[in-house]
């Protein structure tokens, strides 16, 4: 059993109403004047909406900038593929809508795992992201008298979420480069991009720097800075099969952690209900269906296992609309966790459809003879087209076949109010750190936090940090600290390389993946945790004695690149399992089998486990320290979620 | 069950920019229906590390058509033959069992090649770089309802910020111009009133720079329209042009 220790975390919240927390702490936050901004370097690792925000912002404020990105470009970062809209309490549609109501739904869709301060903070600055996207020029749906449309998305009751068609994460994201390339123009920004964080330097211990590889050429290059700022997005892709894009990886939140940075919550992660099935053994990545599907598509499978006609050739009596069934209120439309887990359980139980029988029915019909295809066309026609485009099915003669996939991580890195995680001076924004979704992200709320942090909260609290920190001139590049991150980094490459094994990385991969999803992902237990744990350990040796890279260092090698982000995946894998064995409770989109009600619900354990899991590395070989922040809740009354 | 289908592929490899670069024969034998084409290139690059062979290099990450960063010539056309689909999203069944298929990178003067099917896109970059985007530091900015904008300004503009910035219009035209690419932005831009101030200065500047980056002028041959994954108009690059005329004569 690991060490546990209640620990001392502190997440520096101002004191005062809940209300006033975020204003008290800009009237009294140190600054730093303009003269002195000049002459501080701030690396922003990752360009998505957090890092892309935050980049053009303090690039703008007059910091001296360096910006880096895995991809091409710094317009590529995975928030581009978001599709659904962007949460903002404006209340334009008059229809209730405020702060209170925006903090309470996320806090209440959380299950009660985040921290209140953080969350109210994200609902008070959510209508200035708005505010700043259509200044920008981001092309958000209109109504016809000219006023910025609204839609509804899960989990709340009133019309706050902003769209820019399907293309939401995009039109926000190249807004976000725009402002960035502008500073890149103003020569505030130095862009480096196709490159790797794969170390962080920490010098007396502060963040004082990265060691980057130059994806093209190979070379690991040096950077000094004042702080970093790491928005390196989530870990989904420790599950192989994700909605993730094929380049998000946790090599450089790993190698934070590895550094001294405590990881929160790692088990929890969020399998969104509406994707397209897997169709084979070569299946490379995983598409999202939006959850708005749900608003007209039944969910459905055959009640008998052994049926194995085609859909349109069972009749109603023989059909189990399961969710409408088990959920009569909120029926199709229960949250992702909830909708999930139902899905599994009638796949499990052998009622699955399609080739891989993993996968039920999302079904249109009812909608089309009501409404007729043509109103369906304008809802869901991308969509539609998307899914044929995959598949070669029709859907709007056909059932679409759905399965959950891995989306989102709630957990991430530890950090304070500040967004300072564990060491001083690297601060963690958007997914990759831990702090506003709990254990269960509502739609709509990801590109508002990525946003939030890197626009209108990191640039108050680096000021904090920087104008009350001495920080050491003398330190250079050619100080202990960066050689010997540099050293090990190159060490660790040419391992790689040396093992001239005979599996590929994707093998690797891929059972890694299978190992996690069966074990570590809709439901879990205490033996198949344990056994996850031992099974990850193995296969991490397996790795290193068999793993097959070809090519050279020196070169452009995406199969180098990706072996080092699945060892570290491992590693991070075994975290993932820890972190569940040592929750005994269900809350989110972490379920323990052992703990449910008796209708199969997540039962919750709040005077246990109403705290922020946050684990220390102690070594490669040894245990990591178990600490835990513990959640006041002061203004929510902490209920069950119940959609029955 | 999904079909099985035998595609013989010739992809361009080559080590690096200077290296020589040649077109090598590779069987892929049991391929799927329902792989998409990159899965096609992902199972041929196992099978070429299971024989000890280096792998392909190309670029992708999300998969889904919305990042812009795959983009190869399949058969002679950017992205593949089906139309407003990235090549990520191009599936095997739309080829026959047994075709022959063309892999070729990117090609354009101002895309540097950096192995086998990656390009160097930057060029992109430094014409957002010179004038593509509104100067709207964070914060100050009013209210989002403030200034009403119709909603036919709003889907047209909209229509034209769908660019991925892929690169395939550069890659299918005679010209290797990049005039579509430019003009989406120059065009969403200046149909929303944000764009206005700056409209003049902006055209100027992106237009001159990709002249600098090497690209060449439009002669409306409309092929860029044609592979567009967005499907965005060449509708805009006439409205850049007429832009650019009255900015210089102002």
């Amino acid at each position: 059993m690991q060490q546990s220790a209640r620990s001392t975390l502190d997440a520096k919240v101002p004191a005062g109403r809940l209300q006033d927390k975020w204003d008290a702490y800009k009237d009294t936050v140190g600054l730093v004047s303009p003269a002195n901004k000049r002459k501080r370097t701030i690396l922003v690792i990752g360009t998505g909406l957090a890092g892309g925000s935050a980049a053009a912002t303090l690039g703008a404020l007059g910091y001296q900038v360096k910006s880096f990105c895995i991809q091409d470009s710094a317009r590529r970062a995975h928030s581009i593929a978001a599709q659904g809209g962007i949460n903002a309490a404006k209340n334009y549609p008059n229809d209730g809508d405020t702060i209170w109501r925006l903090y309470y739904d996320t806090i209440k869709g959380g299950d009660y795992r985040s921290r209140e301060a953080n969350v109210y903070r994200l609902a008070q600055v959510s209508g200035n992201i708005i505010d700043q996207a259509v200044a920008q020029g981001v092309p958000f749906a209109r109504e016809y008298g000219g006023l910025l449309a609204n839609r509804s998305f899960g989990g709340a009751q009133v019309s706050r979420t902003f769209y820019a068609r399907g293309q939401t994460g995009q039109q926000l994201l190249l807004g976000a480069y725009q402002a960035l390339s502008h500073q890149i123009a103003a020569g505030q920004v130095t862009m480096l991009p196709r490159r790797e964080m794969l170390d962080l330097v920490v010098v007396d211990g502060h963040a004082r720097g990265v060691i980057t590889r130059n994806l093209v050429t190979g070379q690991l290059e040096r950077h000094l800075g004042d702080a970093v700022l790491l928005s390196t997005g989530g870990y989904g892709n420790a599950y192989y099969l994700s909605t993730n894009a094929k380049n998000s990886n946790v090599t450089a939140a790993w190698r934070c952690y590895r550094r001294g940075a405590y990881f929160a919550n790692p088990c929890f992660t969020q399998i969104h209900p509406t994707c397209i099935p897997v169709s084979g053994s070569y299946q490379s990545k995983l598409t999202l269906m939006s959850e708005s599907l749900r608003n007209d598509g039944r969910v459905w499978v055959p009640k008998d296992s052994q049926d194995r006609r085609a859909p349109h050739r069972i009749p109603e009596e023989d059909r189990d609309y399961y969710l409408e069934r088990r959920y009569p209120s909120f029926g199709n439309l229960v949250p992702r966790d909830v909708a999930s887990r139902a899905a599994k359980k009638e796949c499990d139980a052998g009622r699955g459809v399609g080739d891989t029988r993993l996968a039920v029915y999302l079904d249109f019909a009812d909608a089309i003879g009501r409404l007729g295809q043509q109103a369906i066309r304008e809802r869901y026609g991308n969509l539609f087209e998307m899914y044929e485009r995959i598949t070669g099915e029709n859907p709007y003669e056909v059932p679409m076949r759905i399965y959950p996939a891995v989306h989102y991580t709630m957990g991430g890195l530890w950090v304070d109010y500040e967004l300072q995680s564990t060491i001083n001076g690297l601060f963690v924004l958007g997914e990759a750190n831990f702090s506003d979704h709990g254990a269960n992200r509502l739609g709509a709320s990801a590109l508002m936090q990525g946003l939030a942090d890197g626009y209108f909260v990191i640039p108050f609290t680096l000021g904090a940090y920087l104008s009350g920190t001495r920080v050491d001139k003398q330190v250079t590049v050619d100080h202990d600290a960066f050689r010997e991150a540099e050293s090990s980094a190159q060490g660790r490459l040419l391992a790689l390389l040396a093992v001239k094994g005979d599996k590929t990385v994707t093998e690797f991969h891929r059972e890694l993946g299978r190992l996690l999803w069966n074990d570590v992902g809709m439901a879990r237990t205490r033996a198949g945790l344990e056994e996850a744990i031992d099974s990850i350990a193995a296969l991490r040796e397996e790795f290193w004695g068999r793993v097959r890279i070809l090519g050279e260092n020196n070169t452009f090698n995406k199969d180098l690149e990706f072996a080092g982000r699945v060892a570290d995946f491992m590693e991070l894998g075994e975290l993932m399992a820890r972190d569940a064995l040592a929750r005994k409770e269900s809350c989110g989109g972490h379920f323990r089998e052992e703990y449910q009600t008796t209708e199969g619900e997540a039962l919750r354990n709040d005077r246990d486990f109403a705290h922020v899991s946050a684990w220390e590395h102690t070594g490669s070989n040894s245990t990591p320290v178990h600490h835990q922040e513990a959640l006041a809740f002061e203004t929510v009354e902490l209920t069950r979620r119940s959609y029955k | 069950m999904a079909e099985r289908m035998t595609i013989h592929l010739s992809v361009w490899r080559q080590a690096g920019p200077d290296a020589p670069g040649r077109l090598v024969d590779y069987t892929v034998e049991d391929a799927s229906e329902h792989m998409s084409f990159l899965e096609l290139l992902d199972v041929l690059n196992e099978q070429l590390v299971g024989r000890n062979e280096e792998p392909v290099a190309f670029d992708s990450d999300c998969r889904e058509g919305i990042c812009g960063s795959c983009g190869v010539m399949v058969g002679g056309i950017a992205h593949g033959p089906q139309r407003r689909t990235a090549v990520c999203q191009l599936h095997v069944r739309t080829f026959s069992d047994g075709d022959r298929i063309v892999v070729e990178p990117f090609r354009a003067r101002a895309f540097p090649l950096v192995k086998d099917l990656v390009v160097d896109r930057s060029a992109f970059d430094r014409i957002i770089a010179a004038g593509g985007y509104v100067s709207a530091t964070t914060g100050g900015a009013p209210d989002a309802n403030a200034l009403p904008i119709s909603k036919r300004a709003a889907d047209e503009a909209m229509d034209y910020a769908a660019c991925i910035g892929c690169g395939a219009c550069v890659a299918a035209c005679p010209n290797a111009s990049a005039s579509l690419f430019t003009a989406a932005k120059v065009v969403h831009l200046s149909l929303l009133p944000q764009g206005h101030v700056e409209a003049d200065r902006r055209v100027m500047a992106m237009v001159d720079q990709m002249r600098q980056e090497g690209f060449g002028d439009c002669s409306n041959h409309a092929e860029c329209e044609a592979v567009c994954p967005k499907g965005i108009s060449i509708a805009g690059i006439a409205r850049m042009r007429r832009a650019y005329v009255r900015a210089a004569l102002r």
